[in-house]
């Protein structure tokens, strides 16, 4: 079965102007250990590419075993703007959950 | 009511909404029950001001947040009868007028002689357009690109205008733009006496605010995944409280045996909620850094909160600058059955080149397939995106005049007879004026906020 990162961990985004966050938290150690391996900027880029134009920043917070993303230009416009049904990249979350990862 | 000696070391603050349209139910609820000492209502989103500036420039005397009477009118005879103090942001574009709107709600279910504080000063409009050289912070323009166009410019005041206006005695403090955890903070600041020198409380107190400022999304909003983390009577979700301590300790409360979840999975949560690096969180009134956060489940609908560490207060304020964008219009349709994409796709083509025929104007149409693409986008690879059974068409136009945007709304609507066979449920949503906002960075200095406690009816 191929493993997500909602078998991992779960989300939640937010929006400032015309970036989004989506911060990602593992239920484990084990699950951080391999979230913070495998879910990188790049495959988190890859997965917004058609919706963001980024760049995409991870920032880590060992403590709360969560990494949290930050896409720039990922609103089309910003939440006021946007012609977007979900102007506020509420879904987004849902949509890093969807990622997959390697399961080694 | 008499408070014991413990919670004179402890102030208890009461969430009572976490937006403008948020539910009253709860905020009433955690009166009755919660022995609060104050009570915060966080109403204001980034263009909600620019939105009410145009209502109070169409009527003076609006212009602040639309459910402030109907929200008082429930809190007012608990916060009398306990004690306790409300703090809201609610006065939007008119802390004045909301001040005034609040003793008159007040007493109209017989609670009279309120002291209400008006904080004002956040509206920095008139200074802005003398810098038309500031540098827009998404746009990455000068300001001066948009100053034809500039509805409302507001600064995020900080805790200390919530402080200077609770010493004044006021029961109901009435503000504009103040940062949200500010709200909070600055009650902490009023009630123990902190001083901006002590980086330790300012932390505690906008820690506390940043967790409580989303009213339930620490109580088990915005969180439930059925089967993966369920949330029990969700449809009971209870507001927050915090005991905020004098020496900075925090811990995080609902009322005992509440809907909803408090834990250490909806704290981290809503920690991370709406932050960038999290090193650098900047408020009016320090940096805060949640790197060293700890969540400690002390029982049920009980979190002790450790760890948050703050810098010193940035020389700058930001300013949440609203401007005229044109008009959005949108519509929608549905199609089911065999071939129900393809009917889709040709309907949207069908509108597109009819609103063209019409005269419509825009700057950029949008076609989303609701079931499909409309929330994550279209990657165009077919096996991200399986055909669904039923779909709904929804197209979104930007327009610079109202009439276009109504005109692609109306051609949507007409789908029923002047389309592909077998449309449901068309719809025209409608024109809507757009306020965009993007903002600025100001020196601190710029900005002079003043307090005016109303205590007497106008003449």
């Amino acid at each position: 079965m191929t493993l997500r990162v909602h078998d991992l961990a779960h989300a939640r985004s937010g929006d400032k102007g015309n970036t989004s966050n989506v911060a990602v938290m593992a239920y484990d150690e084990a699950a951080w250990a391999h979230i913070h391996k495998h879910l990188t900027t790049e495959r988190v880029m890859a997965a917004f590419a058609h919706l963001a134009e980024g760049p995409v920043t991870r920032y880590e917070v060992p403590k709360l075993r969560a990494l949290n993303f930050v896409i720039e230009k990922a609103l089309a416009g910003g939440v006021t703007r946007s012609l977007r049904l979900d102007p506020h990249g509420k879904t987004f979350s849902a949509l890093m959950l969807c990622i997959e990862l390697p399961d080694d | 009511m008499i408070k014991t000696a413990n919670r004179r070391n402890t102030v208890r603050i009461g969430v009572g909404a976490g937006m403008a349209d948020d539910r009253i139910a709860p905020g009433v609820q955690l009166l009755e029950s919660s022995e609060l000492d104050y009570l915060v209502c966080e109403c204001l989103a980034e263009r909600t001001i620019a939105r009410e500036t145009l209502n109070r420039r169409r009527s003076p005397q609006l212009g602040y947040t639309p459910m402030l009477e109907e929200r008082i009118r429930a809190f007012a005879p608990l916060l009398r009868e306990k004690g306790v103090r409300l703090v809201s942001n609610m006065g939007a574009a008119n802390p004045l007028g909301a001040a005034h709107a609040s003793r008159r709600a007040a007493a109209e279910v017989g609670v009279h002689g309120l002291r209400c504080a008006a904080v004002i000063g956040d509206d920095v409009t008139e200074l802005l357009r003398t810098h038309p050289d500031l540098r827009l912070l998404d746009a990455g323009e000068p300001l001066e690109s948009l100053l034809p166009r500039m509805a409302s410019a507001n600064a995020y005041l900080g805790a200390d205008v919530v402080r200077d206006a609770l010493a004044t005695g006021a029961d109901i403090v009435m503000t504009g733009r103040v940062a949200d955890p500010s709200l909070f903070l600055g009650v902490a600041m009023h009630h123990h006496g902190w001083s901006y020198n002590n980086l330790p409380l300012l932390a505690a107190g906008t820690m506390a605010g940043h967790l409580l400022e989303c009213s339930v999304q620490v109580t088990g909003g915005y969180f439930a995944d059925p089967g993966r983390k369920d949330v029990p009577r969700l449809a009971e979700l209870a507001y927050p409280f915090a005991d905020v301590g004098r020496d900075g300790s925090i811990t995080i409360g609902k009322p005992a045996g509440s809907g909803g979840r408090l834990d250490r999975m909806t704290c981290t949560e809503q920690a991370l909620y709406e932050i960038h690096d999290p090193r650098r969180y900047i408020t009016p009134d320090c940096v805060l850094d949640i790197t060293d956060l700890s969540f400690e489940e002390l029982g049920p609908d009980r979190v002790r909160v450790r760890g948050p560490r703050a810098a010193p207060r940035t020389d700058t304020l930001k300013v949440v600058v609203g401007y005229s964008d044109g008009w959005i219009g949108s519509g929608e349709v549905a199609y089911a059955g065999i071939n129900a994409i393809e009917r889709a796709r040709l309907a949207a083509d069908i509108v597109k080149e009819r609103f063209h025929l019409d005269g419509g104007q825009a700057g950029e149409i949008q076609v989303d397939l609701i079931g499909m693409t409309a929330l994550h986008g279209d990657t165009g690879r077919t096996q991200d995106r399986p055909e669904p059974y039923e779909i709904r068409l929804r197209i979104a136009a930007r327009c610079p005049d109202k009439r276009s945007a109504d005109l692609i709304g109306d051609h949507v609507r007409q789908l029923n007879m002047q389309g592909p066979y077998a449309a449901g449920g068309p719809v025209n949503l409608g024109p809507r004026e757009v306020i965009a906002v993007d903002a600025v960075l100001i020196p601190r200095s710029w900005v002079k906020p003043e307090i005016v406690l109303i205590d007497k009816d106008p003449q």
